[in-house]
């Protein structure tokens, strides 16, 4: 195909010259491309096609612990014998017993929840943050991400500390005469979304943060002068302004949340069920990883329909500002 | 500057490679156990005597090993199952048989537990009793008196009956989140076979579960340790050497908490943490080597002397500290030991619907 094109541009004695360098210059950016590409191809496309393999599986008594394996020990007619096995049984029993629906609906509810949660406290935080003098900006940005530095694990085990029923929080409130009886939050949902807001409002903070500090405020200046008063101001100019912060702020919590397995298991009570509890039950309690491997696949669907209008809602705002 | 660093470090990188690979005749193995279940010292001295150098890494939960080793690959040579989930693993072909010729020190295991291990390794053909222990009942004295009256538990009724748990409810209750250990109480409770995989059974089970389940605050099988430790809860249904972790962490602790551990008189599970080796353990020559070093009488005293439970060596006991001996909750006396029961482990269909019990138990769903 190049040499032709290259003959081609010679033949109508065109300088050969420019067009080989401008076709090498488009192969190096493609090539630039192609690293992401790559990326995706090995970190993502390979393992998920592995873990829907697995899900169109039969559990079995062996090593791994599924049948087909899909190997060339029977050689090459041995490995293509192997899909006859596969089937969507699996995905059929997902849908025969109502707690998988449960609990993928819990788990969507508790994380919508959660993140509209963690975007009340991190709204105002990112807005104390961007309109702050710039000078303390980077130290304000530190202490955001400064919890990142100790064990995520460690940050939840703490809060066990501070909302059991001898805990801190009781302690304090107790000594206050604000309440006379310890509140039992641990082992609540209100304890998970105390945890899952605490964990994530970083990832909500740092966008909107991004979107808040670009914004030009003599726009805020210009609605006080045509006499918008402050509320309608915000409403109408610096909210929809930080509107890309806003969606991607949310989506960095919910889609970590929907999975979220650490915070339900130590803060919430044995009640709550959640898909990343019932995964881990699949996968370990009754290791039928075929089961376990059809649960991720539907919750990994699950979370693309959000990323997608996140990326439709991306691509829009990119053509208004064009 | 950078740059120069960058190729120092690759350089050396590369030569502690090839200094790795040199010394390739150097004896090792490689050991996985439970978390805190050692002497360390026994791994010294163990390295002296051999010269076969110890790299010894830990687990926290059954589950965890299982996966690794049903994976394939986990480059492990001794590792260290409980009961139910070896039989399975030796069904899936994950260990190779001992070479017994390789272990004189066998002839100073216990057969009283020898016998029951056979149920889930028949012949003992792959495992050598590591430790053992209970499936029972521990709490806090202190709040058990103040609940009810009294600081003496020595039944599952204090757990099963619902008036006598309801009392308990506010001071907190946490149970094991593993199925295989408590349906089989509960079983035991109502005077059925706690081996019963009938589905009428695992009904009945679950409808004395559930009775008691509004007072129960917690599903959790290693929470309990410091739960029961803080005084943050007054009863836990868990394992024997859990309990007494949590025993001696209030002990360290000196803030009033005592705790108790009781093996109840109906009968209690036992549970038998297993030492195997994995078919493609790389270095099984080194594995035989430490399963006899560890059956020795005195270096298995040792480590029972350290983590405070039972192991399945006769021969250890005259080296076992008297007061752990004598200790009823750790080895029962004869007829205590009578009533203990073992569970077979379940095939996958009765491994499912315990499962499914089990959640509806937990989540009410």
């Amino acid at each position: 195909m190049s040499n032709i094109a290259i003959t081609d541009t010679t033949g109508q004695a065109v300088p050969a010259k420019p067009v080989v360098k401008s076709f090498a210059a488009g192969f190096v950016s493609r090539l630039v491309i192609l690293v992401p590409y790559l990326w995706l191809l090995f970190f993502f496309l390979v393992p998920f096609i592995i873990v829907f393999k697995i899900s169109l599986s039969q559990t079995a008594i062996a090593m791994p612990p599924y049948t087909p394996v899909l190997d060339f020990r029977d050689g090459v007619a041995g490995f293509f014998a192997g899909f006859r096995d596969l089937n969507f049984d699996n995905y059929a029993w997902l849908t025969q017993d109502a707690l998988y629906f449960n609990a993928y609906v819990t788990s969507v509810i508790i994380a919508a929840i959660s993140t509209v949660l963690t975007l009340l406290v991190g709204y105002p935080l990112a807005y104390g943050m961007a309109r702050a003098p710039a000078t303390i900006r980077p130290t304000l940005l530190m202490l955001v991400i400064l919890p990142f530095w100790t064990s995520f694990l460690i940050r939840v085990y703490a809060w066990i500390g501070i909302l059991k029923p001898e805990g801190l929080l009781n302690q304090l409130l107790l000594s206050l005469h604000i309440i006379n009886q310890p509140l039992v939050i641990l082992n609540t949902y209100t304890a998970i979304f105390i945890g899952i807001v605490y964990s994530y409002l970083p990832f909500m903070v740092l966008p909107l943060y991004s979107s808040l500090e670009k914004m030009d405020y003599s726009l805020i200046e210009a609605a006080k002068d045509l006499g918008c008063p402050p509320t309608a101001a915000f409403w109408k100019v610096t909210f929809p302004l930080s509107l890309p912060g806003v969606i991607a702020g949310c989506l960095l919590v919910f889609i970590p949340a929907v999975g979220e397995f650490v915070i339900p298991d130590l803060l919430g009570g044995s009640q709550t069920l959640m898909i990343g509890k019932t995964l881990w039950n699949e996968f370990f309690a009754n290791r039928d990883w075929p089961v376990s491997s059809a649960v991720a696949v539907i919750l990994l669907l699950l979370l693309i329909v959000p990323i997608v209008l996140f990326q439709h809602a991306q691509a829009r705002a990119q053509e208004i500002e064009r | 500057m950078i740059r120069k660093a960058l190729w120092l470090s690759a350089t050396s990188a590369l030569l502690t490679l090839f200094t790795v690979g040199g010394h390739a005749e150097d004896r090792v193995v490689n050991v996985f156990n439970w978390s805190d279940y050692i002497d360390s010292s026994i791994i010294d001295d163990f390295t002296k005597e051999t010269g076969i150098k110890v790299v010894y890494d830990t687990f926290d939960s059954n589950e965890i090993l299982e996966t690794k080793l049903l994976a394939g690959g986990s480059g492990y040579d001794v590792v260290v199952p409980t009961g139910n989930f070896l039989a399975r693993q030796i069904q899936a072909g994950v260990f190779q048989k001992l070479d017994k010729s390789k272990l004189p020190n066998l002839s100073n295991m216990w057969d009283t537990v020898s016998e029951r291990t056979a149920i889930y390794d028949p012949g003992n053909e792959y495992s050598i009793n590591y430790m053992w222990g209970t499936v029972g009942i521990g709490y806090n004295t202190k709040k058990v008196q103040a609940a009810l009256g009294t600081d003496k538990i020595d039944s599952w009724d204090v757990f099963f009956n619902p008036d006598s748990l309801a009392k308990l409810k506010d001071c907190g209750v946490y149970v094991l989140d593993s199925p295989a250990d408590i349906i089989p109480a509960a079983l035991k409770y109502l005077g059925l076979d706690p081996n019963s995989t009938s589905a009428d059974d695992i009904a009945k089970a679950q409808d004395a579960l559930l009775k008691v389940r509004p007072f129960i605050r917690k599903f959790h099988s290693s929470e309990y340790i410091n739960a029961l430790a803080n005084g943050d809860i007054c009863l836990a249904v868990g394992w024997s050497g859990d309990v007494f972790q949590a025993r001696n962490r209030a002990d360290e602790a000196k803030q009033g908490v005592e705790i108790g551990y009781s093996v109840p008189k109906e009968g209690a599970q036992m549970w038998f943490d297993q030492m195997a080796i994995p078919a493609d353990a790389p270095h099984p020559a080194e594995a035989l080597e430490f399963l006899n070093y560890m059956m020795k009488p005195e270096v298995i005293a040792k480590s029972s002397n350290f983590v405070l439970y039972a192991n399945g060596n006769k021969a250890s006991q005259q080296f076992v500290d008297k007061a752990l001996l004598e200790d009823p909750s750790v080895y029962p006396d004869p007829e205590t030991i009578k009533k203990l029961y073992t569970v077979a482990p379940y095939d996958p269909k009765t491994q499912r619907i315990i499962t499914r019990t089990w959640t509806k138990i937990v989540t009410g769903q």
